[in-house]
């Protein structure tokens, strides 16, 4: 079976972190992502089914990882060699779609009694990512036994699974996962008292895939935000912000502006904000995107990493002085603000409804990884946002 | 005998001619046979004394009013309000008319035993001035004996407790005045009349009113019905103005003081500026190169600095006072008499070179809304009749248009660039969705008021300024722009005064008629 595969070697991500200083997604050609035949993955237990992935999409962390410059912090929680690919849209043995929840929890994993957070339905706080019958592995296309949607074939737990609508086209469906992590932190919730008078202005700041789905979700479930100010780089993203429910957009370098005329705060000295926005969602995850968030969110306001951040130096003085909240946002899972609903439900939702197949710009058969990679990488720059891995057409593709 | 204005028909003999370029000027040659340039009458004679013409001019007013001297008298409240910086350009050499015009006015409220005296600077929603800009305009013994006793005022249309509403015009626009002058008995405006568009009642209703009054003449409206802003009796802006203004006069007994100026604009070591190319001397050639040579090497802020330092030579030509309109009238003839020229037919093309300083950036950066309201707003109105460029024609505008906002004196225009034109350049949407926030909002209100800032609605006006043009006009091109900041106003960006008509083909077809006009010095088009 054709897969891309990392493989656990030092030189390789020295490599990569290098080549990709001089070129973002470098590291798809000279790191450690090669494409291999490998056999198809065996079904590590019961409940799992095996799956023919029809589209999957490179996320952020997929390039951090192929460039080398994912943080340690993840080392303990994945296993060699593995397969990425955690946005997919996939077919069953028995031609259903469905669209996968990559998290391995509990279940997955075949450890009983559930941890308390998986029986809440929090997989994302599961505290079993290493136990059970599968290898380490925070998520699918992180774990050795699972593969991942890079490939032509790969299994995944029943409890992972979310039937796709008839009427949701691959191209939306692809896009359901980074969705149901945008809807999650959309509906973050807001420290009392931040509000005044009724008027609430969130900030995205990004513009990327998730940036927008944040944009989208925030305009199609947050009633009580009354203004989304979008941070977008590239004309594109401009434009699909505004088209996707932000009430106005405002550039990198605009961004202190640009709240204070929504929030009716005064600058003060070295161009401090008096207010702020109350509620603040950085899907970049840059020392410089927190610092300008930080620096325009609200005295008591949530602060909502929800970009994978990197490794960032950043002054937390206005997050002592304003008693901000840092919160992560990491996947999805029951929302309480949504009745209980669950996040990929919402995101079905959404994906429908916002039209998210128009965030797909480009698709690339798996002989093709190396120039998808730098496309991925550089997205914004040309005109792009999602760029995925269209496997629909790939010989070789079946359950024998 | 100084020369009238003239238009220069283009043939192959025809030198290249200078053209504008913000902080410099280059020497463009222009197609033969399809282009003219259209050049200033030479400065009239100055009056050979100005202060004994002020004095005349006080005693023996026209219109239907007392000479000044019988509307002094003990005990009265005298307010005197007078334009601020943004006239005359580039600002004068002192003493500046202001200064000798106030003069005559206190020395007659002296003699009628006057002691209630307050003088306002007629701000309207431009920024406040420093105590140099004061001192200049006004001379040192007037703003000593006023400013440190606190009679000397710069209006403020923000401060509820110093405005007083006086009704409504009989079409419903609110008359907001400067509570001084309300409870004033007698209110003496004194002008200086640069261009045709200022004086008469817009002084008043313009300069010493709240935004809810302004806003009646400064919308989209009333400037795409202004043909032009030049030509008072065709234009809505002031028609607006002069409903607000005579109501004013049913409370406020106005004399009004006018002078004109000559269009000496540039000083000697200068004098190129002002000739015309083929009279060009040796010293002239080389003052040019010099000066275009030194300026290459400067950076902007040098180049900005050394241009904001020239002060103009230019002189008062005329002095009237009395009536408010019979007063403008008489304005207007003088004015004419140095600024207009007879054109034939309009072109498809016309050419601007915009200089380094508008009304808006004494002493500051001129932005690329300032470009646009320059440009769009003040060259492309200098007519009377029509424009100078067919409609559906290509307006092309020599400037650096610098991505470059003065950060005290323009800071609602800096947003209005980022968040405003980054989603529409039309005007009627832009005054729909934009103009009260930026209007209303307590920021700017504060910066205007305590700091040196426009108001926050002061861009709006510059965009709407362009608005008559921006619906004749098929494209704007700008020469040697910031291409960002040129695209972000929907204009189009050209390195060359060759690509840009070459780019102007694409809108009104080959070998277009060109017309350039060679402003400054400042003059009217009276096109046939």
């Amino acid at each position: 079976m054709k897969a891309l595969q990392v493989e656990r070697s030092v030189p390789r991500f020295a490599m990569a972190r290098i080549a990709s200083e001089w070129k973002a997604g470098a590291g798809g050609r000279y790191g450690p992502l090669r494409l291999v035949d490998v056999p198809a993955p065996e079904l590590p237990g019961p409940g799992w089914q095996r799956l023919l992935p029809r589209m999957s999409g490179i996320c952020g962390s997929d390039l951090a990882t192929v460039d080398g410059r994912s943080s340690r912090w993840f080392e303990p929680i994945v296993s060699f060699p593995f397969v990425p690919g955690h946005e997919v849209v996939a077919d069953t043995e028995d031609g259903q779609r469905v669209v996968i929840e990559p998290v391995l929890g509990c279940e997955a994993r075949g450890i009983k009694p559930l941890c308390p957070a998986c029986a809440a339905g929090r997989r994302r706080h599961c505290v079993n990512l290493t136990g059970g019958h599968i290898s380490p592995g925070l998520q699918t296309g992180y774990c050795k036994e699972t593969g991942g949607g890079w490939s032509l074939a790969f299994v995944a737990h029943e409890s992972q699974l979310h039937p796709v609508p008839g009427n949701l086209p691959d191209e939306a469906a692809v896009l359901v996962e980074p969705a149901a992590c945008a809807v999650h932190a959309a509906l973050s919730r807001l420290p009392a008292g931040v509000t005044q008078a009724g008027e609430v202005t969130a900030v995205v700041i990004g513009a990327g895939t998730l940036g927008l789905c944040v944009v989208a979700a925030l305009s199609r479930f947050r009633e009580d935000v009354t203004r989304v100010i979008a941070v977008a780089k590239h004309p594109h993203q401009r434009e699909l912000a505004t088209r996707l429910g932000a009430t106005s957009v405002a550039e990198p370098g605009e961004l202190r502006r640009a709240v204070r005329r929504s929030t009716g705060s005064w600058v003060l000295g070295s161009g401090q904000l008096s207010g702020g926005a109350p509620l603040v969602i950085d899907c970049v995850g840059t020392a410089s995107s927190i610092a300008d968030a930080l620096a325009v969110t609200a005295p008591g306001g949530a602060l909502v990493l929800a970009g994978m951040p990197a490794p960032a130096n950043i002054d937390l003085t206005p997050l002592w002085q304003r008693e901000v909240s840092l919160t992560g946002s990491y996947t999805y899972g029951p929302e309480p603000s949504a009745g209980g609903r669950h996040s990929f439900d919402l995101a079905f939702e959404l994906a429908e409804a916002a039209r998210l197949e128009r965030l797909l710009s480009a698709t690339y058969t798996l002989d093709r990884a190396a120039e998808a990679i730098e496309h991925a990488a550089a997205a914004g720059r040309r005109g792009s946002v999602k760029v995925a891995f269209d496997l629909r057409r790939e010989k070789k593709r079946s359950f024998e | 005998m100084p020369r009238p204005g003239f238009v220069l028909e283009v043939d192959r003999s025809t030198p290249p001619v200078l053209i504008w370029h913000g902080e410099g000027f280059r020497l463009e040659r222009l197609p033969a046979d399809r282009s003219r340039v259209v050049y200033a009458p030479e400065p009239l004679a100055p009056l050979r004394d100005p202060d004994a013409a002020i004095r005349q001019a006080l005693v023996e007013p026209i219109g239907d009013s007392a000479p000044l001297p019988e509307l002094l008298h003990a005990g009265m409240r005298l307010t005197i309000a007078f334009d601020d910086l943004s006239l005359p350009l580039p600002p004068m050499r002192r003493p500046d008319n202001r200064q000798r015009v106030i003069e005559a006015v206190l020395e007659m409220a002296a003699a009628a035993g006057v002691d209630d005296v307050v003088l306002i600077a007629a701000l309207g929603l431009h920024r406040r001035m420093t105590d140099a800009e004061l001192r200049h305009a006004l001379g040192d013994r007037i703003f000593d004996a006023f400013a440190p006793h606190g009679a000397l005022l710069q209006h403020d249309a923000e401060d509820p407790s110093e405005l007083v509403m006086l009704g409504k015009t009989e079409k419903g626009e609110d008359v907001e005045v400067n509570r001084r002058v309300a409870e004033s008995d007698l209110l003496v405006y004194v002008n200086i009349n640069l261009v045709a568009m200022d004086g008469g009642h817009k002084s008043t209703s313009t300069g010493l009113m709240s935004y809810r009054s302004v806003r009646h003449h400064h919308n989209v409206k009333t400037l795409q019905h202004s043909r032009s802003l030049m030509d008072r009796p065709n234009s809505e802006l002031h028609s607006s103005a002069w409903r607000i203004g005579r109501f004013l006069g049913k409370h406020v007994k106005v004399f009004q003081i006018e002078t004109t100026l000559n269009n000496d604009a540039f000083p000697s070591q200068m004098a190129f500026l002002q000739k015309r190319e083929w009279e060009w001397d040796v010293r002239d050639r080389a003052t040019f190169l010099a000066t275009s040579r030194g300026l290459d090497v400067l950076s902007p802020a040098a180049k900005r600095s050394i241009f904001h330092s020239i002060l103009a030579p230019q002189a008062m030509t005329s002095v009237q006072a009395g009536e408010v309109e019979a007063v403008h009238a008489s304005t207007i003839e003088a004015l004419h008499r140095q600024q207009l020229v007879d054109v034939e037919g309009q072109s498809d093309v016309v050419i601007f070179g915009l200089p380094h300083v508008g009304p808006y950036n004494v002493n500051s950066i001129m932005n690329p809304l300032l470009v646009m309201c320059m440009s769009l707003g003040y060259f492309f109105n200098f007519y009377i009749g029509k424009p100078l460029v067919r409609p559906g024609g290509v307006v092309i505008v020599s400037h650096p248009t610098p991505w470059a906002f003065h950060p005290v004196h323009h800071p609602s225009y800096i947003d209005f660039f980022e968040e405003v034109l980054s989603a529409t350049t039309d005007p009627l949407q832009i005054e729909k969705v934009y103009e009260e926030r930026f209007a209303t909002d307590e920021w700017y209100r504060h910066l205007y008021r305590t700091s040196y800032a426009y108001h926050g609605v002061h861009p709006f006006y510059m965009w709407y300024w362009g608005a008559h043009a921006l619906e004749h006009a098929g494209a704007t091109i700008i020469v040697g722009g910031n291409r960002k900041a040129v695209r972000r106003m929907g204009f189009k960006p050209a390195t060359t005064l060759a690509d840009a008509l070459e780019m102007a083909e694409d809108q009104v077809g080959r070998d277009p008629t060109i017309t350039y006009f060679r402003c400054p010095p400042v003059m009217l088009a009276n096109v046939h």
